[in-house]
């Protein structure tokens, strides 16, 4: 194994200078920074998340988090007003380009903001932490329909999986056969993925709105047709750098979401996971109506370098660690 | 026969893909953060040369392709075969003209060269990086032009044709790299 960083120091001093800046936006606004386990007794039931577990935990099981979302919608619970925190994250399985198995999250929330407020707050840091770097066009907002429409020409909600493979092919993209046995919203994110998000943030920040309600994730549903979820996504320049939520503050059915996960995994061979009944405990005693994001860090350290690998700004990847 | 995944595609693996054996060239790892993860793949059909793109779901499983490549000598042309042998067990091979493709310019009998086998069976040649050939024709040299910019065709004992300086004789031996098809340097005898 080579034993040099892959990133230049040029870069891992860029990281320093980017990580003070955000403590320094969060403490001028009177958020405040937090820690909680990279270990826990659960991990998220998102299908497509892979917590790492510990080998030596059979009878309690133990989970490096692969967010701190649950502990810090705990702390939320228990009164704690606005909070961030800049947290090593975990995913099994994630390496590529723009993925390391372990990578850093900046994850915020905010008591009392809506989408459109916590929306603004990002663009705002966003353009801090880039400061250096050349000027960043005006920022946009398209809804997730919308942005279907205009880069893959398809409606999300409407098209059927013929459409989907039109569009696919019309791009140069040709599928495996395992790709026929995607579900719907598997579909989506192959569209969204191979031509949609190339295209976003072209220059300046887009944000994705009112995702569908079948990609809600611990978003809450927004009334009205077609079913849509109160969660939104950065792109800058096709680098998918955050994602936010309007927060489920409704226990029953948060519990509810967890259970479909559940099936989900079993149906597809996926380990199961402990149902988290300390965030359900939280909710059910109340989570203060919040949005809350995170943010790929070490995404947005890449960006202001300019390069477009994370090798270029980790210090040691996976295969150095 | 093993089956790989595709989080164990890397460059080089040799695969099948549509009955045929391919070889990875790049994988692509594409996920958004809530949602499936694929793999985008780049592979050279071994048999064609031709390079296929093809995205795949995360997790799904590919099976390996018996292609091994093994270093073996050549050892004649009978018009329609090109015969191989490996050197410590004296196991024979015969090569279709399309499997030696381009490495048929540049070798010649007891050259060492990699022949890849899939199921057994010769599927191309790669001839050894450098080889040393005589000129059979060339125009006549320029004596004391050593430096000269300029070049002129000339034509080796295999049939290839290869610019070299003008200072190179007919009837000498040069050194050509196969992989660029460029005169390196003359050889002594």
């Amino acid at each position: 194994m080579d034993w040099r960083p892959s990133a230049s120091l040029a870069a891992l001093r860029q990281r320093a200078v980017i990580l003070a800046r955000l403590r320094a936006f969060f403490a001028a606004r009177g958020v405040w920074e937090v820690e909680t386990p990279i270990l826990g007794a659960s991990c998220a039931s998102d299908p497509h998340l892979q917590a790492v577990r510990l080998a030596d935990s059979p009878r309690t099981p133990r989970y490096w988090q692969t967010s701190p979302e649950a502990h810090m919608k705990r702390l939320l619970a228990a009164g704690s007003g606005a909070i961030y925190q800049i947290y090593r994250a975990a995913r099994e399985g994630e390496r590529g380009r723009l993925h390391n198995p372990e990578f850093t999250l900046l994850e915020w929330y905010r008591p009392g903001f809506d989408p459109p407020a916590l929306i603004a707050e990002v663009d705002e840091l966003v353009r801090t932490a880039l400061a250096d770097g050349p000027p960043l066009a005006s920022s946009t907002i398209l809804s997730y329909r919308e942005a279907f429409r205009r880069h893959a020409g398809l409606d999300p909600f409407t098209a059927g999986v013929p459409e989907f493979k039109d569009r696919l092919a019309t791009v140069g993209v040709s599928l495996a056969a395992g790709i026929d046995g995607l579900g719907r919203d598997g579909w989506l994110d192959l569209v969204m993925t191979h031509c949609v998000a190339p295209h976003l943030g072209r220059g300046g920040p887009c944000f994705v709105t009112e995702y569908p309600a079948s990609q809600a994730a611990m978003a809450r549903l927004l009334p009205g047709e077609p079913p849509r979820a109160a969660r939104f996504e950065l792109y800058l320049n096709g680098v998918e750098l955050a994602n936010g939520y309007h927060e489920l503050t409704d226990a029953a059915e948060q519990r509810a979401r967890i259970v479909q996960d559940l099936a989900w995994r079993e149906a597809h061979g996926l380990p199961a996971v402990p149902v988290d009944e300390a965030l359900l405990g939280a909710l059910a005693v109340g989570l203060p109506d919040c949005a809350g994001v995170a943010l790929g860090v070490d995404r947005l350290v890449m960006l202001a370098m300019g390069a477009d690998t994370l090798d270029a700004v980790l210090a040691f990847p996976v295969e150095r660690a | 026969m093993a089956i790989y995944s595709t989080n164990e595609f890397k460059a080089g693996l040799k695969v099948m893909l549509d009955g045929d054996p391919v070889s990875i060239l790049e994988n692509e790892f594409v996920k958004p953060g809530k949602g499936q993860a694929f793999n985008r793949v780049k592979f050279r059909n071994l048999k064609t040369g031709r390079v296929i793109e093809r995205t795949f779901k995360s997790g799904d499983t590919i099976e390996s392709a018996d292609v091994v490549e093994v270093e073996m000598q050549y050892l004649y042309n009978d018009g329609d075969s090109w015969h191989f042998m490996v050197t410590d067990t004296f196991e024979q091979h015969a090569a279709s003209p399309q499997a030696v493709g381009e490495a048929g310019k540049w070798i010649k009998p007891e050259d060492l060269c990699t022949v890849m086998l899939y199921n057994n069976v010769p599927l191309s040649v790669t001839a050894p990086n450098f080889v040393t050939l005589r000129i059979t024709e060339t125009d006549p040299g320029i004596r004391g032009d050593t430096a000269s910019g300029g070049g002129k065709p000339a034509t080796l004992e295999t049939g290839a044709v290869v610019r070299v300086p003008l200072f190179v004789e007919q009837g000498e031996l040069i050194k050509v790299d196969t992989r660029t098809g460029e005169y390196v340097s003359r050889v002594k005898e």
